[in-house]
């Protein structure tokens, strides 16, 4: 009994902490550190900027042999990350907040539209920024009151500090008033989840929305390259390397930028699926 | 030899105390700022608002209605399992069974959780005519699931251990098997199978990744039916992005979390010490 009784009181434990350490694992991986290695330069930020960042790194690392790293930890910490030089560039996909930019520069390399997206099954097509907003604040909570079917509306958002959230919440001006059906911790969860219930609505980025769901127009535009390029599709963000002012970047993080912002990565931007900037 | 594994066996206590170092020195800071009564007992989390407020009551009670709630499912089911292998089934039907659970408990816990949402989630919306299956009745279910393995083998092992001699002694005084089993072997067996309940809780109340793929995670004060954040993942679903208050908010709750195995530890630890003694 005695051993059965240890076994337990280890095994209680050890459940508590794996579970833990299980959902904390991917962030605790320290970027390799950036001044000591030569040859590589290392990026934190944004989860949203996975794409874009992998198809940047993957042809620069192919172009010139230097290794790229990526900590996808989100904007906040990237911001976090530069700020304390813990990485060479960071990556964010809001814009800086007026404190972080008296030491920060962000500029913007590729900009991202966020498609509000519903089941294939709805019959809703068009809505405008306001009626998504009264949707969100809960003042809006039944399909029908919009044309649709006599169903609840199910509203899928992202997790508090996500950089997805926030593009959304500023732009339909809804921050901390959106009343969540579910709050989940990943774009693809979110797809997930609008695919998988007639009556949800949800919001992700337009580069990963696919087949199983279907994107609304908002205010009459549909979102794709060009609409978000003229600025005509409103719910938009940009994604920006951050890089700290009072110091210089070295000069392989440097390059790297250079390359990032010169008009050799629209092709690349692209075929991540955001839009790249006019250079 | 002795030395090396003398020092082999402090490492295990070094992490213990080092780990409990670690989130006491984290998790103070941030609750003697909100103040012990509004943290604990607070029932609004908006960690990221303008005013943020640090309540963590909705995280508290969705861990305990969830585990109780598992508890209440899966003991039952696992123990009755447990009694079947052990009692009932013949050697080889046993071991498919034995077998078929030392697998499910080697099941990575993203594959209860991705199970749950692809399953469970949208046969709870159809099933009771919710407009969304993300809540607490789906993260009980699946924690039910999860503890199962635990609670068979535990069980198993102490319906084991019961002397032969007693179940034969009842047997000859005329009881059928089935008396046998419910009024000797396991009354018998019950601080080992107590034993597998406690350590249940501790699986319950410790999973993460699953729970959060299926409850929903909205900070909601916990009803059968409405979406909640248990108290893993409200550290899990934030901890990446948090920074300044909210980040040490977070090692507080990670602080209370591990409190709470802790107590159930020494519950186990006097219930188990009393059973021996009677």
């Amino acid at each position: 009994m005695k051993k059965i009784k240890k076994l337990i009181v280890g095994a209680a434990a050890f459940s508590l902490l794996a579970g833990m350490t299980g959902c904390g694992g991917a962030q605790t991986a320290a970027p390799g550190s950036s001044s000591s290695a030569e040859q590589t330069v290392s990026t934190d930020g944004s989860t949203s900027m996975e794409s874009v960042i992998g198809f940047l790194s993957e042809a620069y690392q192919q172009k010139n042999g230097v290794k790229v790293t990526y900590n996808p930890t989100g904007s906040g910490s990237g911001i976090q990350a530069v700020q304390e030089g813990r990485c060479d560039i960071g990556l964010s996909s809001r814009a800086l907040k007026s404190d972080e930019e008296k030491t920060l520069n962000g500029t913007v390399i590729a900009l991202d539209g966020i498609a509000v997206v519903v089941n294939p099954q709805n019959t809703v097509t068009d809505l405008t920024v306001g009626q998504i907003a009264k949707i969100y604040t809960g003042e809006i909570t039944d399909w029908s009151q919009l044309g649709g079917n006599d169903a609840p509306i199910v509203c899928i958002g992202r997790e508090a500090a996500s950089g997805t959230r926030d593009g959304f919440e500023s732009v339909t001006d809804t921050e901390d008033m959106c009343k969540y059906a579910q709050e989940l911790t990943s774009t693809g969860d979110v797809i997930q989840t609008v695919a998988s219930n007639p009556n949800a609505i949800g919001y992700a980025s337009l580069a990963s929305v696919g087949e199983s769901v279907k994107p609304l127009n908002v205010e009459g535009i549909s979102p794709s390259e060009e609409t978000i390029l003229s600025g005509e599709y409103p719910i938009q963000r940009g994604f920006l390397l951050v890089t700290p002012k009072d110091k210089a970047l070295s000069e392989t993080a440097q390059a790297f930028y250079d390359f990032c912002t010169s008009s050799e990565a629209d092709e690349l931007i692209r075929k991540a699926g955001a839009v790249p900037v006019a250079k | 030899m002795h030395a090396l594994l003398g020092i082999c066996g402090s490492i295990a206590i070094a992490f213990v105390i080092l780990i409990t170092v670690f989130l006491v020195m984290s998790g103070v800071p941030a609750i003697k700022e909100i103040g012990i009564i509004n943290f604990l007992f607070g029932t609004k989390w908006a960690s990221t608002a303008v005013e943020p407020s640090y309540g963590i009551l909705p995280f508290i009670l969705t861990s305990v209605f969830g585990t109780a709630g598992a508890i209440i499912l899966g003991v039952p089911l696992g123990i009755l399992c447990a009694v079947f292998v052990t009692k009932i089934a013949d050697k080889r039907i046993g071991a498919i069974v034995s077998g078929a659970v030392d697998i499910m408990s080697g099941i990575p816990s993203v594959v209860y959780g991705l199970v749950g949402m692809i399953v469970i989630v949208p046969a709870v919306r159809s099933l009771f005519g919710l407009p969304d299956g993300a809540n607490l009745f789906s993260a009980i279910l699946v924690l039910a699931v999860m503890i199962l393995p635990s609670v068979i083998s535990v069980s198993e092992t102490a319906l084991r251990a019961v002397p032969r001699e007693y179940e034969e002694g009842s047997l000859a005084l005329g009881a059928t098997k089935t008396e046998t089993i419910f009024k000797v072997t396991i009354p018998s067996a019950k601080s080992g199978i107590l034993a597998s309940v406690v350590l249940g809780v501790g699986r319950a109340v410790g999973e993460a990744m699953a729970v959060m793929m299926v409850s929903g995670n909205v900070p909601n004060m916990p009803g059968i039916f409405r979406s909640v954040r248990f108290l893993t993942t409200a550290v899990a679903s934030e901890m990446s992005y948090s920074s300044g208050l909210q980040r040490q908010a977070l090692f507080s709750v990670a602080l209370v979390l591990f409190v709470f195995i802790m107590l159930i530890n020494i519950i186990l630890n006097i219930a188990v010490k009393k059973e021996n003694r009677s």
